[in-house]
């Protein structure tokens, strides 16, 4: 590549975060450059002539015409490397731990300039190749251990092959050269440090189809509206029905094997407690803490605007490098609207023509293209490894209405939606995921996999439950008009057991030690006891079983209690399937005559 | 550098001017304007563009002419002196004093901006605050360093509440140093002066710092003042540990001057003319407040706004709940049924509430007890709703006993006096008190554990006492 000649301009007009600057000819878009004298972080986002304007990452209070603006000729790019597990960045990947030793000071200064990655800590890097071996790019060089779960898999950079020549094994910085490729006479010295820039999606080889579910621990999520490996979900909802803690409880019990959790223009107490909380609790699949297999990156209200924008993406590609070594990551995006909120509002300084409701016109496909980049897929490198990224954002709907723009252009590309129903998070009904608006495109496929590989009840019990819930909302219509005596004793029992599959199933509580998670062995013994006392019950009614004795049955109370079992203990469901059949034996009335007990 | 002056304005239009040929301007720096008769007003740069640069006026561009009238660029952004012998005294929506009293001699000189809180840095509100009102001590918790706003509309008694809660809030932990940092924008002298004379007669008024920004003030001045308030509370919570409670009201005023200067700035206008930005901006404000690592003080922010025609959804609240940690909505239905305070259960909430509850802090049962109020309440309102058209003779036996909770429930455990002041145990007992009326089997939100401890002891006593009354 031919050295870059350095382009330096001068501010000519600054507004809000906006910066236009002359003299930038030759300034490519998308370049980050450094704006004024502290050297404020910025993007291009529009060549006009000379002039470039730039979206500034930091607060401009202060800056003044004339001072100096200076590109770097790259675009916005992450460090790729073993240390970002455990971390907590801020929206352009700066970690906040050393923001404020840095700044000296527990609130965010401008210009300050810290490294994504840890230069000076040494990993032990164990090679997996020798020299003499032919990698192409994707092939795994070796492995550090990068927090006790995650073995971080260093891969051949994107452009690079050829025969190996040096391997170094041992205690490395991540500056070092670790490996040296030969490429028919041009040396390519690989360090553990790569870079790649944000906006451009990393290859991947093949694209599978999305059919291994990703489970959640959360029932109503897991057995009604499943979301696959790869795929992508959107939760819309007013504030206050739960978004965040239906985002946190992913974060927690996703079966993931890394997260990356995004808290994108929301609040900072929520990101502290993400902080504080995740090393504490310990992840069902590897009994260690949360942190070891997350990473944060927090962009809160009030930080500045355009960091919130570029947050996103580099979260999407912090998941990607994930992906690429193999691994299950799970990306949470708290909230996308803000990231929308934060295209609007350059979209109006740049003076831009405006879509719906001042949303630019190309809301749609950045959306589009940035969900796009989930997917179950075959990585490259020659061993044929299997990674995905499932994407899970939130989208805050101003005033709960879904038409609006960002809920709208989020539905057309995700598979997966869990609506929100502010009536049932004021009934405190948790997660508030209305079961009747809902909807998952991957139940059909993911059916399948649990027909063969669980229970092949699985899909019959998904589909009654569902059908009850249904039914259930029809007959309220009914006694909403002329009163519950008018239900037949069949639509009585549908009733109660619609509504033991509201209260006992589908309701959770995320904040109770044992509920908060439920794996899929419990939620399937779960429904099949509620779903079988339905059954019960009605051929129970149809042989004169009084329905006042039915409905109070003592084993019901067992089985609203049910969801506080552990794990351990879940076997107990299964016993009380016969104590169904017994109390239920002792109300049917024998030939005609009322028995006594 | 000697500040500059200018004769160039060219331009004004609104609260904004156009000041033509400046060199050496910054962002956001503050502007000196003064005018032909002597009077001076302040400003700042909106924005600039090479040599011109648009001023937003904050005591609004009435008299300002483009011949006489001269602009100098003082080359800092508006700072706010600070010490603490702010307590106790009242200030206009600028920080200048208006009570009579001496001109305050900094201890610091703030930038009114102030910064954002690095994530990292703050620490999680956990500590519970007993406001002695049952509806958030019991079901909506508040706790240090939360910012919980008061929805509210116009002719609900919000500002009585206010004064409630900022002269019962306390810690059960103990007493420690407390202020109270009261911003009002926009709101009437009548509003204001009730706000005074309550701190004042409760003794409160030592402890508290008055920003007062009135209705017949200048609308633009309102941008500043709540950045002000918090510039002050900041300042008390983190350099002198106090922990600070900051009331604003009324926020829907602040964001009716910010639609003015967007407006003013040509700039797209969001949904119902608001700027884009109003989230950011209102985010801004909100999230000053917290708790940092390391300092004892906090900042637990308290903003009131009238939702315009009680509508939720409007911008401001919709915005606002997005941002704040839940929200405490009044009900004109209970006002009308002479409830105080009129706090609609349903849509309330404290987001922050599970750290600040249960064992240690307040009690145990108290997470339960919440969950079980809310469902029991949510329940009892929706059975009320059905006898309404059906008669109460078509409701389940249960469901009628949940339809008389929902009664029982708002009048004694919503209603309480202005100066009743209960405290968290009363609450909580109140609570139990309260489900006795309800099947213990459809008490499916509290453990076995708590129902044992807690109810059968007061079930005993009350079927003890119905033989009693039977014999």
């Amino acid at each position: 590549m031919p050295e870059k000649k350095e382009i330096k301009g001068v501010i000519e007009r600054i507004s809000g975060s906006l910066v236009i600057a002359g003299g930038m000819e030759g300034a490519s878009m998308q370049d980050v450059v450094h704006i004024g004298k502290e050297g404020l972080v910025g993007e291009i986002l529009e060549v006009n002539g000379d002039k470039a304007s730039i979206q500034v990452y930091e607060e401009t209070s202060g800056l003044m015409p004339g001072e100096p603006v200076v590109s770097t000729g790259e675009p916005l790019s992450v460090e790729l490397g073993p240390g970002i597990i455990e971390q907590f960045y801020d929206g352009i990947q700066r970690p906040l731990e050393l923001i404020e030793k840095a700044a000296k000071s527990p609130y965010i200064s401008r210009g300050i300039s810290v490294p994504a990655i840890d230069r000076s800590k040494k990993w032990n890097f164990e090679p997996k190749v020798k020299a003499g071996d032919e990698v192409i790019a994707g092939d795994i060089l070796g492995v550090v251990q990068e927090t006790v779960v995650v073995e971080h898999r260093i891969m051949v950079p994107f452009g690079i092959k050829g025969k190996v020549t040096k391997i170094e094994k041992g205690e490395h910085t991540v500056e070092d050269v670790i490996a040296v490729i030969d490429d028919n006479g041009t040396k390519h010295e690989v360090k553990m440090l790569q870079r790649w820039p944000v906006r451009k999606p990393r290859p991947v080889k093949t694209r599978l189809a999305p059919n291994v579910p990703m489970t959640t621990g959360q029932r109503v999520v897991d057995a009604f509206f499943p979301v696959a490996l790869g795929g992508t979900a959107c939760v819309p909802g007013p504030f206050g029905s739960g978004k965040t803690v239906i985002q946190h409880q992913f974060a927690k019990w996703a079966q993931a094997q890394i997260v990356v959790y995004v808290g994108c223009g929301e609040r900072g107490n929520e990101m502290t407690d993400v902080l504080l909380e995740f090393p504490e609790l310990d992840d069902p699949q590897t009994g260690q803490p949360l942190m070891k297999r997350t990473t944060l990156i927090a962009n809160t209200s009030n930080m500045p605007v355009a960091a919130r924008e570029a947050s996103v993406y580099t979260a999407i590609t912090l998941a990607e490098y994930y992906r690429d070594m193999g691994y299950s990551v799970a990306l949470m995006a708290d909230s996308t609207s803000r990231w929308a909120a934060a295209l609007r509002e350059m979209s109006g300084r740049l003076e831009e023509m405006p879509g719906e409701e001042g949303y630019p016109a190309y809301l749609g496909t950045r959306l589009a293209s940035f969900y796009e980049r989930a997917g179950r897929c075959i990585v490259n490198g020659k061993d044929g490894r299997e990674g995905s990224i499932t994407v899970i954002g939130a989208v805050s709907p101003p005033g709960g209405d879904l038409s609006e723009p960002v809920t709208q252009n989020t539905l057309r590309v995700t598979k997966v939606f869990w609506g929100l129903d502010a009536n049932l998070a004021y009934q405190r009904h948790f997660p508030a995921i209305n079961w009747l608006s809902s909807y998952s495109l991957y139940t059909d496929r993911l059916d399948a996999y649990w027909d063969e590989k669980f229970d092949d009840q699985w899909s019959g019990l998904r589909v009654e439950a569902m059908g009850l819930l249904e039914q259930e909302s029809q007959l309220n219509e009914i006694v909403r008009l002329v009163g519950i005596d008018a239900l037949s004793r069949d639509e009585r029992m549908v009733m109660e057991t619609a509504k033991s599959l509201r209260e006992d199933f589908l309701h959770q509580n995320a904040f109770h030690e044992i509920d908060t998670y439920a794996s899929m062995d419990k939620q399937f013994k779960m429904l099949r006891t509620i779903v079988n006392f339905h059954h019960a019950g009605l051929d129970a009614l149809h042989k004169g079983a009084p329905m006042n004795k039915l409905f109070n049955l003592p084993v019901r109370e067992q089985i609203a209690r049910m969801r506080y079992l552990e794990e351990k203990d879940i076997a107990q469901i299964d016993k009380l399937e016969d104590t169904i059949k017994e109390q239920i034996q002792a109300i049917i009335p024998v030939g005609g005559e009322h028995d006594a007990a | 550098m000697l500040p500059r002056e200018y004769r160039t304005i060219s331009n004004i239009s609104g609260p904004l001017m156009m000041v033509e040929k400046t060199k050496d301007v910054r962002y956001d720096e503050l502007v000196e304007i003064s005018l032909s008769n002597g009077e001076k007003r302040r400003g700042r740069v909106l924005e600039i563009e090479s040599d011109r640069a648009l001023v937003q006026v904050f005591e609004g561009t009435s008299g300002i002419e483009n011949e006489e009238t001269k602009v100098r660029f003082l080359g800092k952004v508006l700072t706010l002196p600070v010490s603490k012998d702010m307590l106790g005294r009242v200030f206009n929506g600028r920080g200048e004093p208006i009570d009579g009293g001496a001109q305050l001699i900094a201890e610091q000189n703030l930038d009114i901006n102030g910064m954002p809180m690095n994530p990292f840095s703050r620490d999680y509100p956990s500590e519970f605050i007993q406001t002695g009102i049952s509806t958030i001590d019991g079901l909506n918790p508040m706790v240090r360093g939360q910012k919980l706003p008061i929805f509210s509309a116009s002719g609900l008694p919000h500002n009585r509440m206010a004064a409630q809660i900022a002269r019962q809030a306390t810690v059960i932990s103990g007493h420690e140093d407390f202020a109270v940092v009261f911003a009002a924008m926009g709101i009437t002298f009548e509003e204001a002066s009730f706000f005074m004379e309550d701190f004042r007669r409760t003794g409160a008024l030592q402890r508290t710092v008055l920003y007062i920004n009135l209705a017949d003030d200048p609308a633009i001045e309102r941008i500043s003042t709540p950045r002000i308030a918090l510039t002050a509370a900041e300042y008390l919570a983190f350099e002198c540990n106090m922990h600070v409670v900051v009331i604003l009201t009324d926020l829907t005023n602040y964001c009716e001057a910010l639609r003015e200067i967007s407006a003013a700035r040509k700039e797209v206008p969001g949904r119902r003319g608001y700027p884009g930005y109003l989230y950011t901006d209102l985010a801004t404000m909100y999230e000053r407040a917290g708790r940092l690592k390391g300092k004892s003080g906090s900042i637990t922010q308290i903003p009131i706004l009238t939702m315009p025609e009680d509508d939720k959804t409007h911008p401001i609240p919709d915005l606002t709940g997005y941002i704040t940690e839940g929200q405490i909505i009044l009900s004109r239905s209970l006002h009308r049924q002479g409830i105080y305070p009129p706090v609609d259960v349903m849509p309330s909430l404290s987001r922050l509430k599970d750290k600040g509850i249960g064992k240690d802090k307040t009690r145990e049962d108290h997470a339960d007890l919440m969950n079980q109020l809310f469902a029991a309440y949510a329940r009892g309102k929706e059975a009320k709703e059905l006898a309404v058209i059906l008669g109460e003779g078509a409701l389940s036996e249960e469901d009628k006993a949940f339809a008389n909770f929902s009664t029982v429930f708002e009048d004694k455990y919503v209603r309480q006096g202005e100066y009743e002041n209960r405290t968290i145990k009363g609450t909580l007992e109140l609570g139990w008190d309260l489900l006795t009326m309800i099947p213990v089997k459809e008490l499916k939100r509290i453990r076995d554990a708590y129902i044992e401890k807690y109810l059968n002891p007061l079930l005993a006593e009350k079927k003890a006492k119905a033989e009693k009354a039977a014999n």
